[in-house]
């Protein structure tokens, strides 16, 4: 069964929120939808060029007073 | 009180000697008892392996005996914990002993795991073993000109090792005189050419001026070690004549098979530094799942607040610090050059120009280390 799970990296500069995605997405069921939480700047572009390039589904991609909230679908 | 510190790494070993020192009065009434379990009876400074590799350091260097660093009142045993009963204030040890404890600190640390890419054993060399940093340096001495990748499987200890693997390798081959014959390839998994944008936007103009040639979005999906090819999972490829890999790292097996945490990592709060649901365990250093980087600097200053904070509330009962996620790093950037990466949950790092001054300061850590250990420095 897919599940879902948050990965919280607000306020971390290194390794950084897409590190912390890309890890978390290691461990990850095809199906399953992570969110990750972030508040550096870039991860609203940085996190879909990574997502279209690796071939996974982004699900949604907003930012909410400050903290980007992206949703993806792991698909391989 | 039964205080339990379950390894001997940088985290471990600072914390027992805080303690040690914080709570000699409660040690010597016998009002507190502090053990600690490690698997080995030896302690290596870990980040002087990258000098092995290079030939600047050797391997005996970066051991000392582990009771050597600990304060004499910490009971210490080479007895590595087997079985976690977190919910009997237990732990079963390799040797079949059981120890109780009041307290308990998980600093196990984290493990290579080149096993989890096809190919990465027999293709690729490291520097993330002495073994491996032995051989990676003769590798490097005999090497006559071709093409150098680094490639970078993740989560990993070190978050600047691979860009200070760079600037060694291009300072290394123009000692040699042969830099013109060889070809430095970078490979990252991120947009940038580090994860961490400061030390990207430092790091590209310096890999610019040093003819390193450098694709992003490259995570390692398998080496192909017949052919010399190394494959990404974004679709990429990139042949090579010499492949060096950050391998991908898990917490110890032992947490993973006691079901503490998903890859070896522990939950943990990351301020308090107790282990999800677990107020009397306290989790530091690579064990944790907070998303700090996995290094002996982060280890160290977590060590000093849970010490702190085990110490305060055994003598007034109220915890006093919260870690901020501080982290200090070295970053190398040559022969005789480096700088520092520095920051916390709040504070972006915000790298200076390298400096000879710096590197010089980071060849003297090498050595100040041990005093570190020994909750001097």
């Amino acid at each position: 069964m897919s599940q879902s799970k948050v990965v919280d990296a607000r306020n971390t500069f290194c390794p950084g929120p897409l590190m912390e995605l890309i890890t978390n997405m290691k461990h990850a069921s095809v199906g399953d939808v992570l969110e990750l939480l972030s508040t550096d700047a870039g991860s609203g572009a940085d996190v879909p060029e990574w997502v279209h390039k690796v071939g996974h589904e982004l699900v949604s991609n907003e930012n909410v007073d400050g903290v980007w909230h992206i949703k993806i679908r792991k698909t391989k | 009180m039964r205080i339990l510190v379950v390894g001997g790494g940088t985290g471990g070993t600072i914390l027992a000697n805080n303690l040690a020192r914080r709570l000699v009065g409660e040690i010597r009434a016998g009002k507190v008892r502090l053990t600690m379990l490690s698997a080995s009876d030896q302690h290596m400074y870990q980040p002087g392996l990258l000098y092995v590799a290079f030939g600047q350091m050797a391997p005996d260097q970066l051991y000392r005996d582990q009771a050597s660093l600990l304060e004499p009142s910490v009971d210490f045993h080479v007895d590595p914990v087997e079985r976690f009963h977190l919910d009997r204030n237990q732990v079963k040890t390799r040797s079949g002993k059981t120890h109780e404890y009041d307290v308990l600190i998980i600093a196990t640390g984290a493990r290579i795991v080149p096993e989890e890419v096809p190919g990465l054993s027999e293709g690729a060399e490291t520097f993330y073993t002495e073994e491996g940093a032995i051989r990676m340096h003769k590798r490097l001495k005999e090497f006559q000109g071709g093409t150098v990748a680094m490639v970078i499987s993740i989560p990993h200890k070190c978050p600047v090792a691979p860009v200070e693997a760079m600037f060694l390798l291009h300072d290394f081959f123009k000692a040699r005189g042969i830099r013109d014959k060889v070809k430095l390839r970078y490979h990252y998994p991120t947009n940038r050419v580090h994860a961490t944008a400061n030390v990207a936007k430092w790091a590209k103009p310096e890999f610019d001026n040093a003819g390193i040639e450098y694709e992003t979005l490259f995570n390692l999906k398998e080496v192909d070690p017949v052919n010399k090819v190394v494959y990404s999972e974004e679709g990429t490829e990139c042949k090579y004549d010499l492949l060096i890999a950050i391998p991908p790292h898990r917490g110890m097996e032992t947490i993973e098979r006691n079901n503490l945490g998903q890859g070896g990592w522990i939950p943990t709060d990351r301020f308090k530094l107790t282990m999800n649901g677990h107020d009397n365990v306290y989790v530091i250093g690579d064990a944790t799942n907070i998303p700090v980087s996995k290094t002996g600097s982060a280890a160290h200053f977590e060590a000093e607040v849970v010490a702190e904070n085990i110490a305060s509330l055994i003598k007034t009962g109220i915890p006093v610090r919260e870690y901020d996620g501080k982290v200090y790093c070295f970053i190398e950037a040559g022969y005789d050059r480096a700088t520092y990466n520095a920051f916390d949950y709040v504070n972006l790092p915000d790298l200076k120009p390298p400096s000879k001054a710096i590197h010089w300061f980071k060849v003297a850590y090498n050595q100040m280390y041990w005093t570190t250990v020994r909750g001097l420095l």
